[in-house]
């Protein structure tokens, strides 16, 4: 099997975005996870972006910031810190 | 902690039988892969005749699947729904409770 | 938020975010991103207007009633673009069957029906967007006390 440059950027970005959802898990600052949340999205929007989908890294990179908002208005709403 | 142990064991072992599902797919873009079918031959052909839009994405998303996308925006109109049924209260209700039987 | 240099720049920004949105939407069949990514960045544009200067701001520009008129008409507006074709006698929600005009492929109104359905879908997700935001923030035992 051989890997080209783009198999390696690929693989870079899908690492941290493992990383990224462990932390979410782990972290237990809501709005620290959201935070984190919010790079994942962004990492993803790179990911369409090489795999030649420009159509979804638009529909990402809105939804993912609209998600983000959502959720730091339910923290607003709730505990900041998880129990 | 044994307790501990197994459940580790049990992803483990989930993750063991994903990966071998993985490894079993075929190359990424490869021309010969089975999802490249009549069905997507069809679109990439005659997706620009038929519908004369320029982003085959829209093309297949509100004309070939416009029905689907027609239930995803009753999705959508599902979910406002259930936010603001369970969140909205009336003002009416609240500022009077010494009235009775509500509404 | 009381900040002076954030209102300011979003005066200057926010407009511009919400014409992007719409030129999203209107451009969905041409090219890339589509009514749903545009309607929710018309969304956003709202929320972040209302963050910034005051849930009862933007409340002012956008009031129930056009919220709740936009919420149902857009998917009302979905069965009527269905109609079509069943008022010409072909199934529903068909397009070039339905002998609508479909235009020259890369110009605005092209594709037949659907510059009009992502029209109507792009009214929608931004309305849900702004619909959910509104609910979620709006604290109704302070107001009614």
């Amino acid at each position: 099997m051989v890997f080209t440059a783009e198999d390696y950027w690929l693989i870079a970005l899908m690492s941290i975005l493992v990383i990224a959802s462990l932390a979410m898990y782990f972290i237990k600052d809501l709005v620290h996870a959201v935070i984190v949340f919010g790079a994942y999205s962004l990492i993803m929007v790179v990911i369409w972006l090489l795999l030649n989908t420009p159509d979804l890294a638009i529909t990402e990179a809105a939804a993912g910031i609209c998600t983000t908002v959502m959720m730091m208005v339910v923290i607003y709403r709730t505990n900041r810190r998880e129990e | 902690m044994i307790k501990k142990l197994l459940v580790l064991l049990i992803v483990l072992a989930t993750a063991w039988v994903g990966l071998l599902a993985i490894a079993e797919l075929p190359p990424y873009g490869m021309p010969d892969n089975p999802v490249h079918n009549q069905v997507s031959e069809r679109y990439i052909n005659d997706a620009l005749e038929e519908t004369r839009a320029m982003n085959m994405v829209t093309a297949i998303v509100l004309d070939y699947r416009a029905y689907d996308t027609m239930f995803e925006t009753i999705v959508l109109f599902t979910a406002a729904l259930a936010v603001v049924i369970t969140l909205k209260t009336d003002k009416k209700e609240l500022g009077d409770g010494e009235e009775e039987g509500g509404r | 938020m009381r900040d002076f240099i954030l209102k300011r720049v979003a005066a200057v920004i926010l407009p511009f975010v919400c014409v992007y949105g719409f030129y999203v939407i209107f451009h969905g069949h041409i090219s890339a991103g589509g009514s749903f990514a545009g309607g929710i960045i018309v969304g956003l544009s709202y929320i972040a207007f209302s963050t910034i200067y005051g849930i009862k701001k933007g409340r002012a520009k956008m009031p129930d009633k056009v919220l709740t008129w936009a919420e149902s008409f857009g998917t009302l507006w979905y069965g009527i673009m269905g109609m079509v074709g069943i008022s010409r006698g072909v199934p529903f929600l068909a397009n070039k069957l339905a002998g609508v005009d479909l235009g020259v492929p890369g110009a605005l109104f092209s594709g037949g029906l659907i510059f009009y359905i992502g029209l109507g879908v792009g009214i929608r997700v931004a309305s849900t967007m702004i619909t959910i935001f509104f609910t979620l923030m709006e604290d109704d035992r302070e107001n009614a006390a």
